[in-house]
This record gives C-alpha cells, sequence and structure tokens, in this order.
C-alpha cells in the first residue's frame, strides 16, 4: 500500500462531482488502479517551476451577425425538445 | 465494411468533381463530424449523433474532390492506445494477425494499410495519428499545433490535439496535408504557417544529404530491443543517404507521459460535461433531478477507460489537488517544450521509434491502463511541446510485426519531416 492509496469513498466522491455513475465493480476496480496512477502522477513532483514563455496573441474578429444554425438543426440531436426548445429533467 | 472491423459507418460521401484528390478515397475518423453522417466517436453515447455540419477539413476534402468511404473507428473518444475501447468492437490489425492496430485512430490507419481507402485523416493528441501508423506499417503526421483547423473535431483534449494525415508513402501524406491545412476563420487557434512556398508534396524529394538527426537517448533507454535494432537499421539507411546524428540529452521527457495524462485528462473532464444526455447523447430519462439523470445518461452512455479519464481528470482539478497535479504538469510541459527548442537548434530533426514495443496482442492491455499509458512515452512529448512529427515505416521485427520511426522536427517544419521521412517510406 503506497501513501497514495485511494478509498472508494474518494472514488465515488469524485465520481459525484464528475456527475457519474458507477457500478459497484467500478469503485472497486478505480480504487486500485487510481493508487497506482496517481502513484506515477507523483513523479511529477521531481519537475522544476519552469517559466512558461507567453508567445501567444488574441485572436478578435469583428462582432458580425453570421448564419449559423436553425433551431430545427440545433435541436434535432436532443433526445427531447418541445415548443423549439431542449426538454431537461427538472433543476433541483 | 471491413473484416478488421475497420469502419463504424461505411456510408460514402462524394465530393466534388475534380481537385488534388478527385478519384481517390480519404477515410475520415469517427470524432470528426460530417454533416448528415452518423459521428459516434466511438462512443454509445453519440449513437445516434448526426452533426448539422461538417468539420471544416471536411470541407476541404469534399471540395479537393476527394471520396470519403466512411467513418473509421477509434478508441472511445479518442482515449485509448489499441483501439479496444470503441463501443463497436476493437479493430484488428490487418498486417499483423493478432495484434492491435495502434490507437486511437486504429481504424484510419488499418482501413490504409489494407488497401481499403487510398488515404485517412486521423487525430493526434498524444499519439493517436503516429502510433496506429507505426503498428500497421504505414505513414502518419501530426501537424504543428495550429496547422490544421479542430473546428467540427469533437473536443478531448484541446490543447494539445490536431488533425492529420495517414498514408501508404510519405508524399501522399503530404499530399492530403497540403489539404487540410492552413487557417480557419473557425477555429481562433490556427495559425498561417510562416515558412515556404513549396507545397509539402513537392518536399518529398528524400534528399537527407546533410541532414542533422539528434537523437534523445531518452527515447531509446526503455524500448524493447526489437525496435531498437530495427531503428537503428532505419537510422544507418539514413546515414548512407548522407544523414548525419548524435545524441541528444532530454531530461523533461522523462516526465513527459505524467504530464500528459494530467492535462489531457484535465480537460477530458470539462470537454465531456458537455454530454448530459439533453442537448445530445444518450438520455438519462425525465425521473429525479438533472444530476441524478445527468449523471445516469453519462454511467449508460460512456466506456470504462472515458470514466476513469473523467474521475482523474475531475480529481487533479479539484481543491486541494489542483497545485500538486495540474499546475506541475504546466511546468512539465514547459520544460518539455525548452528541451525539444534547444535540441532542434543543433539538429534538423530528433529522431526516435515512435513506439517503444511492438504491436500488443489483441486484449492484453486492458486489464491494465497505466502500462497502455506508459507506451506513450515517446509521443506525448511532441504534443505537449506543439511541435509536428512523423511516423515512417522503420522496418519489421524478426516476428514480422511493424515499427516505426518518428521524426520531430521545428514548429511549422513540416516540409523538414516530410523530406527526411520520404527518404525511408
Amino acid at each position: 500500500m503506497s501513501d497514495n492509496a485511494v478509498d472508494p469513498e474518494e472514488v465515488r466522491h469524485v465520481a459525484e462531482l464528475a456527475r457519474v455513475d458507477l457500478e459497484a465493480d467500478e469503485v472497486e476496480r478505480f480504487t486500485e488502479q487510481f493508487g497506482d496512477i496517481l502513484e506515477a502522477f507523483e513523479a511529477l513532483d521531481e519537475v522544476p517551476e519552469t517559466e512558461r514563455e507567453a508567445d501567444l496573441a488574441n485572436v478578435m474578429r469583428p462582432d458580425e451577425v453570421h448564419e449559423c444554425l436553425s433551431q430545427e438543426e440545433a435541436l434535432r440531436n436532443a433526445p427531447e425538445a418541445e415548443a423549439g426548445q431542449f426538454k431537461g429533467p427538472k433543476v433541483s | 465494411m471491413t473484416d478488421y472491423n475497420g469502419y463504424v459507418t461505411a456510408e460514402r460521401i462524394e465530393g466534388s468533381d475534380d481537385g488534388p484528390l478527385a478519384g481517390r478515397t480519404v477515410a475520415v475518423k469517427d470524432n470528426i463530424s460530417t454533416a448528415g453522417v452518423r459521428t459516434t466517436c466511438g462512443s454509445k453515447m453519440l449513437e445516434e449523433y448526426v452533426p448539422p455540419y461538417d468539420a471544416t477539413v471536411v470541407e476541404r476534402l469534399k471540395a479537393a474532390g476527394a471520396t470519403i468511404p466512411g467513418k473509421t473507428n477509434m478508441d472511445e473518444f479518442g482515449m485509448g492506445t489499441t483501439t479496444e475501447t470503441s463501443a463497436y468492437g476493437p479493430v484488428e490489425n490487418p498486417v499483423a494477425e493478432g495484434r492491435v492496430p495502434g490507437g486511437s485512430s486504429g481504424g484510419s490507419a488499418a482501413v490504409v494499410a489494407a488497401g481499403d481507402a487510398d488515404l485517412a485523416l486521423g487525430s493526434d493528441t498524444g499519439g493517436s495519428i503516429r502510433c496506429p501508423a507505426a503498428f500497421c506499417g504505414v505513414v502518419g503526421i501530426k501537424p504543428t499545433y495550429g496547422l490544421v483547423s479542430r473546428y467540427g473535431l469533437v473536443a478531448y483534449a484541446n490543447s494539445l490535439e490536431q488533425i492529420g494525415p495517414i498514408a501508404p508513402t510519405v508524399e501522399e501524406a503530404a499530399e492530403l496535408l497540403e489539404v487540410i491545412a492552413g487557417p480557419d476563420e473557425h477555429d481562433a487557434t490556427t495559425r498561417e504557417a510562416p515558412d515556404g512556398e513549396e507545397s509539402y508534396a513537392d518536399a518529398a524529394d528524400g534528399d537527407v544529404d546533410g541532414l542533422s538527426i539528434g537523437v534523445p537517448t531518452e527515447l531509446l533507454d526503455g524500448a524493447d530491443d526489437a525496435v531498437v535494432e530495427t531503428f537503428w537499421d532505419a537510422m544507418s539507411e539514413l546515414e548512407a543517404q548522407g544523414a548525419t546524428y548524435h545524441e541528444v540529452d532530454l531530461p523533461s521527457v522523462e516526465h513527459a507521459v505524467e504530464a500528459y495524462y494530467v492535462i489531457a485528462m484535465s480537460e477530458a473532464s470539462s470537454n465531456l460535461a458537455r454530454f448530459d444526455g439533453v442537448r445530445y447523447g444518450k438520455s438519462g430519462g425525465y425521473d429525479g433531478n438533472w444530476n441524478e439523470s445527468f449523471a445516469k445518461a453519462r454511467e449508460e452512455g460512456f466506456g470504462e477507460e472515458v470514466k476513469r479519464r473523467i474521475l482523474l481528470g475531475t480529481y487533479a482539478l479539484s481543491a486541494g489537488y489542483h497545485d500538486k497535479y495540474y499546475k506541475k504538469a504546466q511546468d512539465a510541459r514547459a520544460w518539455v517544450k525548452r528541451d525539444f527548442d534547444e535540441a532542434l537548434e543543433d539538429a534538423d530533426v530528433l529522431a526516435s521509434p515512435t513506439m517503444p514495443v511492438p504491436p500488443m496482442k489483441r486484449g492484453e492491455s486492458l486489464e491494465d491502463p497505466l502500462t497502455m499509458y506508459l507506451a506513450d512515452a515517446n509521443t506525448t512529448p511532441v504534443n505537449l511541446a506543439n511541435l509536428p512529427a512523423i511516423s515512417v515505416p522503420a522496418g519489421e521485427t524478426d516476428e514480422g510485426l511493424p515499427v516505426g520511426l518518428q521524426l520531430v522536427g521545428p514548429a511549422f517544419g513540416e516540409r523538414t519531416l516530410v523530406r527526411a521521412g520520404s527518404a525511408l517510406a
């Protein structure tokens, strides 16, 4: 067991944050695998702080109206739509 | 369809009547949007998703006269090194029986290797073009970040990925690159390549006389003996044609794979939040509240590797861990970039085996995700550094397994890579 051992509770918590339900056997497998993977990521501790050269420039364009998807096209892949809008479960 | 499961959807899309690719077929990876033709990303989540618009690269293919014979199979959302995580079944390697084709663009490399398409497009986030090209004995180019538009590419880790060509020869890959490269108003990260009037294909003259090649020792150290032997045979061939080589040190690459996975998983956890089963994707139903429905849709729609990466990315970005993982990974990325830039001051290109191992046996990587991640040691540093790279066939091991040679060039140095690579294929 390494210092980075992850417990099932932690896996369930992260799954909740990520909004992904897991089966019990997935929680079990992930608990073990995450321990190994996070231990490998631990090697990043040896990386020196490095200056990041910001060789970047903003790309701007005039704020003009262009053609875009029609409402029908935008809704085409929604499992359910109503009155020209996406239909989702209630927001608690 | 193909007997090695190369396509998810084999539906023909005809291009215009003439153009540089007229009469040729270009298969397209199934994470690149095709208007009116299902685009699944190899996921059950998008089993019925039909994009309302074409990706910029698809528009360019059609305008160039290409025929698209279908959408190629891939690891789910590009997450894998073997094309075994697809919800539509694994792809078999058409040139190495019983072995994986590499991933995640395994379908694209396989259809080219089998001769079922003349050319193909893949996408490369951490090696997903170069790995399958190497494992299937064909050529793949990962362009400089910003050379090719990502508009219409379903995002996995957008700071790392590029669409690029897969082809039987370097010259053909260069012809396809010519068609897809160039700025796009729909992708603000695209840039005009600063150098050269010459077309990419014209650079495929095989002239390596005087070419200076740096060989990063770190990328040979952990590699399989048979791979290293084949690599040096190909290097001798380049030397015989007038190239010279010297060893270089890139200490940062020892940390590249971890940095890559932390950054890619973090970006994935954010990018894949859009799959909520409301706007598109598998519905989680309408009982319960939004969060419950959302979590249910994602449990059913995503495969295990995708869940693993979303969760690890969420973990790496969560309060208390951000500095430990994400910030250090960004330091590593800057360090890798600096190391490559310095090495490329004294060399025209850097060479290594594309993959440290020959194609794995089918089924053996799925149980052990960490081992699969480590196989990306030689390809991931290039994405972190935003640089271009090409994988060309270096030869075969004694067992007849394909080995790829990777050449890395300076930013927008694609012509140099094409010139050097064409000396071998």
